[in-house]
């Protein structure tokens, strides 16, 4: 594992059984698994290069015994590690050797629907598409809907700040949260936000909310669900350059329209995705974007014409209107298969995640295919365009010796020029392990102990999550001492009034 | 003798919070001032006051974002915005009519801290879900930066969303990134006449889950109709709708909102201009500006699941002779109380202790505000929490300290 963990606490591991014990008696029955093979599904998540067993699983109920789980971690100098579905690309549930693997999928009910409201209040492990699925008799919908939403959970999304192809217009997570039930390391249990907009006092949900696992433990979320709108068409445009259909995003932002949906696939991701799923993707492009735009019927027609007639003054080479919900959805059908479409043409992929200022499109794709040339490894591109989220995958195998760890060098190339063109290394998927190193990239020091001091404030110890978004960990009496050099009468040239 | 500092620059932010640690000092700190009669009343050192630190440092709007300094005033920003079909989504009310202050004078800074928003916060959120990125300066003097300058980004904490609402009392903001958006090309209101409180909460409810995708949705109890020339009826109450976006939407969408509310009263319209003139006295609470005639009431903003809101307008209204200011489909009670030593905190917190939601006195004299808690008074673990989260920031208690809650 080329990512160092933090070193694993003998002294803990020494006391695994009394430990053991002790969570059985918090959580009775089979919420407590210690056997090696039982725990093997735990070991890793969504970014499966990372491995490692915890030193104990647990599976709460009820917000009672989380609460009792995390006080007796707490006073036991005990780390713990939530995990909802385990879908994290970032490593954000990779467990510890040391830790214990706190499972939040029996936290699987929808507790209530209050459509007067437009909010349902749900357990964390209640996954994603079954918000969705749990309100669509009525015509609505949660909005955000990271790939993975078939198995991703609501606290996972709210610990990871999850976004979707619909972000843009609808927002990411944090947009779309009200309230939630959080416990903390101490194993008191904090009330945030509710049914109502805007926070009391500090905005602690909205902290809370991307933090990683690594502030509290949520157990009930409260979410917003929207009226699903009356229709949606698309438009599916090729270009022969990349600079051609990134001119067409602006353009189209630019005349005021923000759509629905706005994805732009490159060379390589747009053929892999149609020999996988004849989508009719045109082949002679070097992009290739799809533009949702939905609401009303009218709102809808009147805008495509619009698109459609900027994709034209942008040199397009292909532009199709859905004339229909079956062609609409095989507009998507390429895209939304161009994981497992790249996953056919390569024994393995890595996927990555920056977000760059739009404009500076051209000149990171042609980076990447400088750096390509440098690994020896194809990248393919996909592209959340309306707010400049990249997906490269880097194409590699595993199987072949020095592989895996060409194509991290290469992702970290790949988030530094994302930082260097004014962007960030991480849009949807989380910093976790996989981009901790890279912090300093994006962060000064300073800009670090500020949110270490922040992480103390809810857990003094560190113990929730060590090791995953800061690169170095700091004890918090450290980061507490003030250093004040201001001497004197400070600035007489400053004006006074 | 309170000081008045006047830094010029980011670097002498940072230079003044370290003297006011040095020199054991407080600093109240300022954009323009604007909203210095809000929170408890109390004393400080010094002026920390940031309209120096003015300008716009970056306007991309194709990228949809926008870099200022914290000092510059909101008109200026909504200005440029406007000159590109852009706008700040997220509305941000001008507090000077309710305070009796100065209009138009607001930073974005301040806009930030007090996380403002408007009629269009149901559809299009506050502040805080448009504030990209950061630079600050803690209350520990130190010059830290959160966020980005691209819309999507989740590295590191939202630090953003903590400053945001924060009222000064964790960091002195310095530069921020914001979100812009496209305005609407049209807008229309639709009115609805003569409904009761509840009433109106149920057909509000019943917009806000159609089709109709209303910007707005504002519930004005009778007393306050005679308020608005515009919409002055012989039906008494008035309930409005907002429809923004392009033409051909904004008329099909009329269809649909009219088909819906036309069985619960008399219906009336609002053209573009008299629509926005409407909303512009709703966000900024006209009703009960501080030169009307209910101008010596003290006000408070509750924030309540839309459901409840009529609920607690009735209490209120009941029990203290308060007028009521429905906003967010009902989820946002303005409430105008008659002058009381307590401001009528003790019937206000109760009320909501039964509905959920939470309540700021957002004006009364400062004697008032001196005694009684003027944010929501949280639980023991909760406060708890909060005054850690402080002290990550400001373990000295330099900025705005006292501002939101006793003795922190």
């Amino acid at each position: 594992m080329p990512v160092a963990m933090p070193l694993s606490d003998e002294a803990v591991l020494g006391r695994r059984a009394e430990i053991v014990a002790a969570l059985k008696r918090i959580v009775p029955g089979e919420g407590v698994i210690a056997s090696e093979e039982a725990m093997r599904p735990y070991e890793s998540d969504g970014l499966t290069a990372y491995r490692q067993l915890p030193m104990v699983v647990v599976l709460p109920e009820t917000t009672e015994q989380v609460a009792a789980v995390l006080g007796y971690c707490h006073r036991e100098g005990v780390k713990v590690v939530p995990r909802g579905a385990g879908t994290s690309l970032s490593g954000g549930a990779l467990p510890l050797g040391d830790g214990v693997l706190l499972g939040m999928a029996k936290f699987n009910r929808i507790r209530t629907v209050d459509f007067d409201n437009r909010v349902a209040v749900v357990e964390p492990g209640v996954t994603n598409l079954a918000v969705t699925q749990a309100v669509e008799h009525a015509g609505f919908y949660y909005a955000p809907d990271p790939s993975s939403q078939i198995a991703c959970t609501i606290g996972g999304n709210v610990a990871e700040n999850s976004g979707g192809v619909h972000c843009l217009k609808y927002g990411v997570t944090t947009n779309n949260v009200l309230g939630c039930e959080l416990v903390l390391i101490s194993g008191e249990i904090v009330r945030l936000g509710g049914s109502h907009l805007d926070s009391a006092g500090y905005d602690l949900l909205g902290l809370v909310t991307g933090s990683e696992g690594l502030l509290g433990v949520v157990t009930e979320v409260t979410v917003r669900i929207l009226k699903k709108p009356e229709s949606a068409r698309a438009a599916l445009i090729g270009f022969a350059t990349s600079e051609d259909g990134g001119e067409c995003v602006a353009r189209i932002i630019g005349a005021g329209i923000i759509p629905g949906g706005m994805e732009m696939m490159d060379g390589p991701a747009i053929r892999a995705a149609e020999e996988f799923v004849h989508a009719g993707y045109p082949l002679d492009v070097e992009a290739l974007l799809i533009v949702e735009l939905d609401g009303p019927r009218a709102e809808v027609d009147h805008l495509l014409d619009r698109v459609q007639e900027i994709a034209r003054q942008c040199r397009a080479v292909t532009c199709r209107a859905s004339g229909s919900e079956e062609e609409r959805l095989l507009f998507w059908a390429g895209r939304k298969a161009a994981f497992p479409a790249v996953g056919r043409i390569s024994p393995d992929y890595y996927c990555m995640d920056g977000t760059i200022p739009r404009a500076q499109l051209p000149l990171v794709l042609r980076r990447m295919r400088e750096m390509s040339a440098k690994y020896g490894l194809r990248v393919a591109n996909v592209f959340h365009a309306g707010d400049g989220n990249l997906h490269p995958l880097i194409l590699y195998d595993a199987n072949k010796p020095g592989e895996l760890d060409r194509a991290e060098e290469f992702g970290a190339d790949i988030l530094r020029l994302c930082v260097e063109v004014g962007g960030v290394l991480t849009g949807e998927h989380g910093v976790g392990v996989e981009k901790r190193d890279l912090m300093p990239v994006m962060f000064s020091e300073t800009d670090l102990s500020q949110q270490q001091r922040v992480k103390c404030a809810f857990d003094e110890h560190g113990l929730l999550n060590p090791g995953k978004v800061f690169p170095t960990l700091h004890r918090c009496a450290e980061l507490g001492r003030m250093h004040v050099h201001a001497g004197g009468v400070a600035f007489p040239e400053l004006p006074r009034f | 003798m309170v000081e008045d500092l006047k830094p010029r620059d980011s670097a002498e932010v940072e230079q003044t919070v370290r003297w006011a640690l040095a020199g054991n000092k407080s600093l109240e700190v300022v954009g323009r001032g604007g909203k210095r009669a809000i929170g408890r009343a109390a004393q400080w050192d010094a002026t920390l006051d940031l309209s120096g630190l003015s300008g716009v440092t970056l306007y991309e709007p194709e990228e949809l974002v926008l870099s200022a300094q914290a000092g510059t005033p909101l008109a200026e920003i909504e200005a440029l915005a406007a000159a590109s079909g852009q706008q700040l989504a997220f509305e941000p009310m001008d507090y000077g009519p309710l305070l009796g202050a100065a209009t138009a004078v607001g930073t974005i800074g301040g806009a930030l801290s007090a996380n403002l928003s408007g009629p269009r916060r149901i559809k299009a959120g506050a502040a805080r879900d448009h504030f990209l990125g950061v630079s600050a300066v803690s209350g520990r003097g130190e010059t830290f930066k959160s966020g980005g300058r691209v819309v999507k980004n989740v590295t590191g904490y939202d630090l953003c969303k903590l400053l945001a609402g924060s009222w000064g009392t964790l960091a002195v903001m310095t530069d921020v990134t914001i979100k812009t958006l496209p305005r609407a090309e049209t807008e229309q209101t639709i009115l609805v006449f003569g409904l009761d409180d509840a009433a109106a909460g149920k057909v509000m409810a019943a917009v806000m889950g159609s089709f109709a995708d209303a910007s707005a949705a504002a519930h004005l109890p009778a007393p306050l109709v005679t308020r608005f020339a515009d919409v002055a009826s012989t039906h008494g109450a008035v309930t409005a709708f907002r429809l923004e976006g392009v033409a051909p939407s904004v008329i099909h969408r009329k269809g649909v909102l009219e088909a819906l509310i036309g069985p619960f009263g008399a219906l009336g319209e609002l053209g573009e201009a008299a629509s926005r003139a409407f909303w512009r006295a709703i966000r900024d609470v006209e009703p009960f500006a501080a030169a009307g005639p209910g101008g010596e009431r003290y006000v408070w903003r509750i924030s309540t699941a839309p459901s409840r809101g009529a609920e607690v307008g009735r209490a209120l209204a009941e029990r203290a002779q308060a007028e009521i200011l429905y906003d967010w489909a009902g989820g946002l009670v303005w409430a105008a109380l008659p002058p009381a030593d307590d401001a009528g905190a003790s019937l206000v917190r109760s009320t909501l202790a039964a509905t959920g939601g939470h309540a700021t006195l957002i004006r009364a004299p400062a004697a008032v505000r001196a005694v009684v808690d003027v944010f929501q008074p949280e639980p023991a673990a909760l406060a708890a929490l909060t005054k850690r989260v402080r002290e990550s920031f400001d373990p000295s208690g330099v900025l705005n300290a006292g501002r939101m809650w006793a003795g922190l």
